[in-house]
C-alpha cells in the first residue's frame, strides 16, 4: 500500500493534490483503520496524488471543544494549523464528519482556510471525473441502509454523495424512518463517544440499530468511525452480528471492486 | 349625544395598549441584558429567511397535521386583524361597521373572516383534542405539567371565546344579517335567536361586540406572562437566527487571544499585567447574563411546542435532557434576574444562577450536539449552543467535566488523540 507522507513529499519537492486527513479513530481504532485501508486502495487505484501527515497529525480538536473545553481544542487547531500551512496544504480529505465539521468550519477563523471534502464527496468526485468506476459486483440487489452521521447531514447539509455513491453499487437503497434531516444521532456526538452515556432508560445506539433493523437491511452503511463502532455495538446487542454488516461507504465501493 | 361609550372604549384602549407597551419594554430590556453579538451581516438572506420560515410558516409543515392547522389559525389571526381595525374606528367614533361603505368589497371581506373563523375555531378545538384526547406524548413531558400546561389550555379556550363571539356579533346584528351577504356562517347561528325580541338581539349584539374587543386587548396583555409571545418574536427571531453550518461552533475569541500568547515564542510569561486591562473575561454560561441576547430571545420566542425534544436522541432514550426545557428554564431565570431588576432598581445578587438552579449538569452531559433540536425547530431556536455555553463555564471556569471526559482531554493534550495512543504511532496502521 502506497502512503506517501507530506514530510517524504515534500523532500521529494512534489506538492500533493490533496491530504487525507486520517483522523484518530482512522489511525488507532481497529475497525476504522479498515476503513483508512479501504480509502487508501481506492485512492492508490485512482492514481490520485495525496499525501498523509502521519506522525505529524494531531486530533483536530473536535471531542474537546463538544465537551466545552475550549483552550485546548484552539491550543490543537492552532498546532495543526502551523503544520498545514507550513506544507501549504490547500484541499483536505477526510473519511471522518467530525474532522471535516471541524477543519471546514471551525479552523478558517483560527488562520486555516482549506477547501475540506468528507471522503463521499471526493469518491463522488472521482467518480464523475471517471477516476473509479463503481460497478455493483458482490452488493447488487443487496438491501442496504444509509445512517446519516449528525456532523455530515444535519451539521453541513451533505446527504446526496453517500446516496449516490451506494446507488452506483446497484444496491437497493433503504431509507430508515428518520432519515436525513430528520435522522436520529448514533449517541456517539458531542464527546459522547468517550464516555457513559447519562442515567436514561436505553441506548441511543440500539434506538437506532433498531430503527436501521426495520429495513431488513443486508448491510448497515455509515460514513463516520463513530457512527460504525455506535452501530456495530447495536448489531451485537441486537445478535444480529451474523446477519447484518455496518461499513463505511468507502469499504462498500473497495469491496465491490475487489480492491 | 352620549359619548360615554366612546369614552369607555377610548380608555379601555389606552389601558390595554399602555400595559402592553410597558411590558414590551421590560422583554426588549431583558433581552438586552445579554451579551452583545453582531447578526448585521447579510440583511437580504436573513430578511428571506424571515419571510420563509416566520410568515411562510416553511418549518411548521415538517409535521403535516400541526402544520395545517396552526397555518389557518395563524391566517385567521392575521387576517381577521383588519376587523379589529373597524371594531377600534367604530369604538373610538361612534360609527357602526365603518367599513360597509365599501359595498360588495367588504361583504366579502366579511364573508371571508367569516368562513376563517369558523376554520380558526374548528382547528382550536382539534388542537385541544390532540393535547387532552389523543395526549400526544410531546404535550405530556415532565416539563408540561402546572402552568405550562394551562398556559397552552388558556390559549387554546381563549381562543376558541374570541371566535366564537365574532361570529356570535356578526349573527346578532340585525341589520347585518337582514343584508344576507357576507354572512356565510353566521346566518346559521342567527337562527338560535329568531324567536328572540329585536332588543334582546340588539342586546346581545353589543356585548358580544364589547367582550370581544375586551378579550383581544386582555389576550394582547396575556402574550407577555404566556409561551405565546411567539406570534411576535417568530419574526426577529428567524431574522436573527445562526445563518452559518449547524455543525460550526463558535470560536471564543478571548480564549485566541490567550492562546496565541501561549504559541508566541517571543512572548514574556514574566510580564507583569497591564494595569488598566479589562479582568479577564469569564468562560462559557452559568447565568443568564453571560448567554447573547440572541439566545435570551430564543427563550421568549419558544412557545414550547416540543418539537426539538420528540427529536433528541437523549430525550428519546428516556435521559434527562430536554431541549424545550433547556430554553423554558432559560426563560424562567432570565424573568427572575428581570423582576429582581424591577424590584431593586439594579440586579441584586440573589445567590442563583441558570446553571444547577434550573438547568443541571446531567441534563448538559447528555447531549450529543446532534442539532436534532435546532433543525426541528419551526422557529430557529437554537437549545444546542446554550448547552454548549453551559458546558464551557463547567469545563474551564470549574473542571468540573465528567471523569472520563477529562481523561479523553488528557489523552489530547499528551499525545495528540482521545485515546492513549502514542503520537509516533498514527501511521503504524499503513503495515500492519
Amino acid at each position: 500500500m502506497n502512503v506517501p507522507t507530506m514530510a517524504e513529499m515534500t523532500a521529494q519537492g512534489i506538492q500533493p493534490d490533496v491530504l487525507f486527513w486520517v483522523g484518530c479513530a482512522g489511525s488507532f481504532d481497529d475497525r476504522a483503520k479498515k476503513i483508512t485501508k479501504a480509502f487508501v486502495k481506492i485512492l492508490n487505484k485512482a492514481n490520485v496524488q495525496f499525501a498523509v501527515l502521519g506522525t505529524e497529525e494531531s486530533c483536530t480538536g473536535d471531542p474537546a471543544k463538544r465537551a466545552g473545553n475550549e483552550f485546548l481544542f484552539q491550543m490543537q487547531a492552532m498546532t495543526n494549523i502551523e503544520v498545514l500551512n507550513a506544507y501549504e496544504v490547500k484541499k483536505i480529505v477526510t473519511a471522518c464528519p467530525h474532522c471535516f465539521n471541524t477543519l471546514k468550519n471551525e479552523y478558517p477563523e483560527l488562520g486555516g482556510k482549506y477547501e475540506v471534502l468528507h471522503h463521499t464527496e471526493f469518491l463522488k468526485f472521482l467518480l464523475d471525473e471517471g477516476k473509479i468506476t463503481i460497478e455493483g459486483g458482490k452488493f447488487k440487489g443487496k438491501r442496504i441502509t444509509f445512517h446519516d452521521p449528525c456532523y455530515l447531514g444535519r451539521a453541513n447539509d451533505i446527504y446526496e454523495a453517500p446516496r449516490l455513491l451506494i446507488e452506483k453499487l446497484e444496491a437497493e437503497l433503504i431509507e430508515m424512518k428518520r432519515c436525513k434531516t430528520n435522522g436520529l444521532c448514533c449517541g456517539a456526538g458531542g464527546a459522547q463517544m468517550f464516555k457513559d452515556a447519562e442515567k436514561g432508560n436505553k441506548e441511543i445506539n440500539v434506538e437506532r440499530t433498531e430503527e436501521a433493523l426495520e429495513t431488513k437491511p443486508n448491510i448497515i452503511a455509515t460514513g463516520c468511525p463513530f457512527c460504525n463502532t455506535m452501530i456495530t455495538d447495536g448489531i451485537k446487542a441486537k445478535d444480529q452480528e451474523h446477519s447484518v454488516e455496518v461499513m463505511d461507504i468507502a469499504e462498500l465501493i473497495a469491496n465491490a471492486e475487489d480492491l | 349625544m352620549n359619548y360615554i361609550d366612546n369614552i369607555a372604549f377610548a380608555i379601555l384602549l389606552i389601558i390595554g395598549i399602555g400595559f402592553f407597551v410597558k411590558n414590551s419594554k421590560k422583554i426588549v430590556r431583558n433581552i438586552k441584558l445579554g451579551k452583545n453579538i453582531d447578526q448585521s451581516d447579510l440583511p437580504k438572506v436573513r430578511f428571506q429567511n424571515m419571510l420563509k420560515i416566520a410568515f411562510g410558516q416553511s418549518k411548521m409543515v415538517k409535521r403535516p397535521i400541526a402544520g395545517i392547522l396552526h397555518i389557518i389559525v395563524y391566517a385567521g389571526f392575521i387576517i381577521i386583524n383588519i376587523e379589529v381595525l373597524e371594531i377600534i374606528i367604530d369604538g373610538l367614533f361612534g360609527t357602526h361597521r365603518v367599513f360597509s361603505v365599501l359595498g360588495g368589497f367588504y361583504s366579502f371581506l366579511i364573508g371571508s373572516f367569516e368562513i376563517l373563523a369558523f376554520l380558526v375555531l374548528a382547528s382550536v378545538i382539534i388542537f385541544w383534542m390532540r393535547r387532552m384526547v389523543l395526549q400526544i406524548p410531546r404535550f405530556w413531558n415532565k416539563e408540561m405539567k402546572g402552568w405550562p400546561k394551562n398556559d397552552a389550555m388558556n390559549i387554546l379556550y381563549f381562543e376558541m371565546v374570541l371566535m366564537s363571539l365574532f361570529l356570535l356579533m356578526n349573527a346578532t346584528d340585525n341589520h347585518f344579517q337582514n343584508l344576507n351577504i357576507g354572512n356565510p356562517i353566521s346566518q346559521y347561528v342567527a337562527i338560535l335567536f329568531q324567536e328572540s325580541s329585536f332588543t334582546t338581539v340588539n342586546i346581545i349584539e353589543r356585548i358580544a361586540w364589547w367582550l370581544h374587543i375586551i378579550g383581544i386587548l386582555i389576550f394582547l396583555n396575556y402574550l407577555y406572562y404566556s409561551k405565546h409571545l411567539h406570534i411576535l418574536l417568530a419574526f426577529p427571531n428567524t431574522y436573527f437566527a445562526n445563518l452559518k453550518p449547524k455543525g460550526q461552533f463558535t470560536n471564543l475569541e478571548a480564549v485566541t487571544n490567550e492562546v496565541k500568547l501561549m504559541m508566541d515564542p517571543s512572548a514574556d510569561p514574566y510580564a507583569a499585567p497591564d494595569e488598566n486591562a479589562a479582568p479577564p473575561e469569564k468562560f462559557g454560561a452559568s447565568d443568564v447574563t453571560d448567554l447573547n441576547w440572541v439566545q435570551l430571545m430564543n427563550a421568549y420566542t419558544c412557545t414550547e411546542c416540543g418539537r426539538c425534544t420528540a427529536a433528541c436522541p437523549a430525550n428519546i432514550t428516556g435521559k434527562e435532557l430536554s431541549p424545550r426545557a433547556i430554553m423554558m428554564k432559560t426563560r424562567d431565570r432570565l424573568e427572575e434576574v428581570g423582576a429582581n431588576i424591577d424590584n431593586n432598581g439594579k440586579f441584586v445578587d440573589d445567590g442563583k444562577q441558570l446553571l444547577n438552579d434550573y438547568i443541571t449538569p446531567e441534563e448538559i452531559w447528555a447531549c450529543t450536539s446532534c442539532n436534532a433540536c435546532v433543525e426541528d425547530c419551526p422557529v430557529n431556536i437554537d437549545p444546542l449552543s446554550i448547552i454548549i455555553d453551559l458546558r464551557r463555564y463547567l469545563v474551564m471556569e470549574q473542571s468540573a467535566a465528567p471523569q472520563e471526559l477529562n481523561s479523553m482531554m488528557t489523552n489530547i493534550e499528551n499525545n495528540g488523540a482521545p485515546w492513549q495512543y502514542n503520537q509516533m504511532d498514527r501511521l503504524n496502521w499503513k503495515d500492519e
